[in-house]
């Protein structure tokens, strides 16, 4: 089953995963660019299957090479899903 | 031909973080083997890694990347960002007999319990065997050749033989080089246990009557091997010199070694040759000495060979007694004791032994270390590795 898709839900799922892949939690803000954060496209490829596994939004390499903060891959998520 | 030179050493083994740890626990009789294995129970990659460093690697790697970072600072390469020759000049050559097994075992479980859409993006990067070698050429900006060495058992002394003759034939200044090996895993546990590898009693008797199998440990060992007159113009300490080196197969079998020990003999031969020296000159053989019945008895048979009446009067000793097998860390691990024991003027002991075999009769110098007889001249020493497939190489190390 998946979760509900709303913006809330989405940043806590992928400001959870940004601080699991290493990221200082404190420093996580939707403003902030994943390069900022050290993440890379491993990171970001792990993000797409959590994101899948959580919501049922599946995310391609095109789609995540697009994004560049986390406000951008919540949005697509919630786009994707409405 | 250029000298190499041994110029740092780090370790992380069941006997504790650091390479004075294993010196100072096998030559005290410390055995780091608790209900039948070798664990590296003091390691915490919380300790020296970052999570994004953790998550990275394998237990494997992060096991080199802690002996490589004591290695490093061991051979006074700091601040580590800052190589003392260009980073095309230096290399970085690992030895694994397996990768990181564990990180396929996880993987391999949420394919069957979850399907192929939940396998993680990083099973294959961390899992290669490679990824210790890789790892470790980016930690420390190396540009020169960098791969892995995968032969089994041997796989860590084959590393640091590479690593040699790439210095040798001038293809690097200086070579990062070892091996590590991070095992403990339940495929790996059941399926040595199913080749019946592995000691039933779950104790580690190298060249013992009572021998009965390999006790699995893991662990890391990394040598820095420099050019000798690169690393006496940057004012290195030396520990050793890498006096020879040699490897051949046995042709024989995927996993027993040939009968008479002459796959094994011929790489004790070749490394003397190669270092030119004789059986007369060496004071100290780190034998491979797992613990099975074949291996133990094959490798006496091959120093027998090898050395002729001198066998009797060279101490032989396994590491193996102390902190189990550690496959493809082993040889790189075994190196290091053996640098420390020449360089200590001390024969570490085989911990266990009190059964002689029928025709085992060389000086395994049971139970306790002793001085080492050296002629007043710096001791020279020979580590043996034989791997699974008839892999045999050997190291000839003198102390400096």
């Amino acid at each position: 089953m998946s979760t509900a898709v709303t913006t809330e839900a989405v940043e806590k799922v992928v400001t959870d995963a940004i601080a699991q892949f290493g990221a200082d939690p404190a420093e996580i803000t939707t403003e902030s660019t994943f390069e900022q954060l050290d993440v890379d496209s491993l990171d970001l490829a792990e993000l797409a299957q959590i994101i899948e596994d959580e919501f049922g939004v599946e995310l391609k390499g095109d789609d995540v090479a697009k994004i560049k903060t986390v406000g951008d891959a919540v949005e697509m998520v919630v786009s994707r899903a409405s | 031909m250029r000298t190499v030179v041994v110029t740092g050493v780090g370790a992380v083994t069941p006997l504790g973080i650091g390479a004075d740890q294993l010196h100072a626990g096998w030559v005290a009789g410390k055995c780091a083997i608790v209900g039948g294995q070798a664990p590296c129970s003091d390691f915490d990659p919380a300790d020296f890694l970052t999570i994004k460093e953790s998550r990275r690697a394998d237990r494997f790697t992060q096991f080199a990347m802690v002996a490589g970072d004591e290695a490093l600072t061991d051979a006074g390469w700091e601040p580590r960002a800052d190589l003392p020759y260009p980073a095309e000049r230096v290399g970085c050559v690992l030895g694994t007999g397996i990768g990181g097994i564990d990180t396929f075992e996880r993987g391999k479980d949420l394919l069957y319990e979850r399907g192929p859409d939940k396998v993680p993006p990083l099973v294959i990067p961390l899992m290669m065997p490679n990824a210790a070698s890789a790892a470790l050429a980016i930690r420390y900006g190396v540009r020169g050749q960098s791969f892995s060495v995968a032969s089994a058992c041997a796989a860590g002394t084959h590393a640091i033989g590479s690593a040699l003759r790439m210095i040798e034939v001038g293809d690097a200044d200086a070579v990062i080089t070892g091996g590590s090996e991070a095992a403990l895993t339940p495929l790996a546990c059941a399926a040595f246990g199913s080749l019946d590898a592995l000691s039933a009693s779950g104790r580690s008797l190298p060249f013992d009557a009572r021998r009965d199998g390999f006790v699995l440990g893991e662990g890391g060992g990394i040598l820095i091997l420099e050019d000798a007159e690169l690393a006496a113009k940057r004012g290195a300490r030396v520990l050793a010199v890498v006096r020879g080196y040699g490897a051949t197969s046995d042709a024989f079998h995927l996993t027993a070694p040939d009968s008479d020990g002459t796959g094994a003999m011929r790489s004790i031969e070749a490394a003397l040759a190669n270092a030119k020296l004789t059986p007369k000159d060496i004071s100290y053989i780190n034998a491979h000495g797992t613990a099975t019945p074949l291996n133990d008895r094959i490798e006496t048979i091959a120093i027998k060979r090898a050395f002729g009446d001198h066998a009797y009067q060279t101490p032989v000793s396994s590491t193996k007694s102390a902190i189990g097998h550690l496959l493809g860390a082993a040889g790189a691990v075994e190196a290091i004791a053996t640098i420390y024991a020449l360089r200590g003027r001390v024969a570490p002991p085989t911990l266990g032994w009190e059964q002689a075999d029928e025709g085992m009769d060389l000086d395994y110098v049971p139970l306790k270390a002793r001085p080492l007889a050296t002629n007043g001249k710096p001791p020279v020493g020979l580590s043996n590795s034989f791997g699974f497939g008839g892999h045999n190489a050997v190291l000839c190390l003198e102390a400096v």
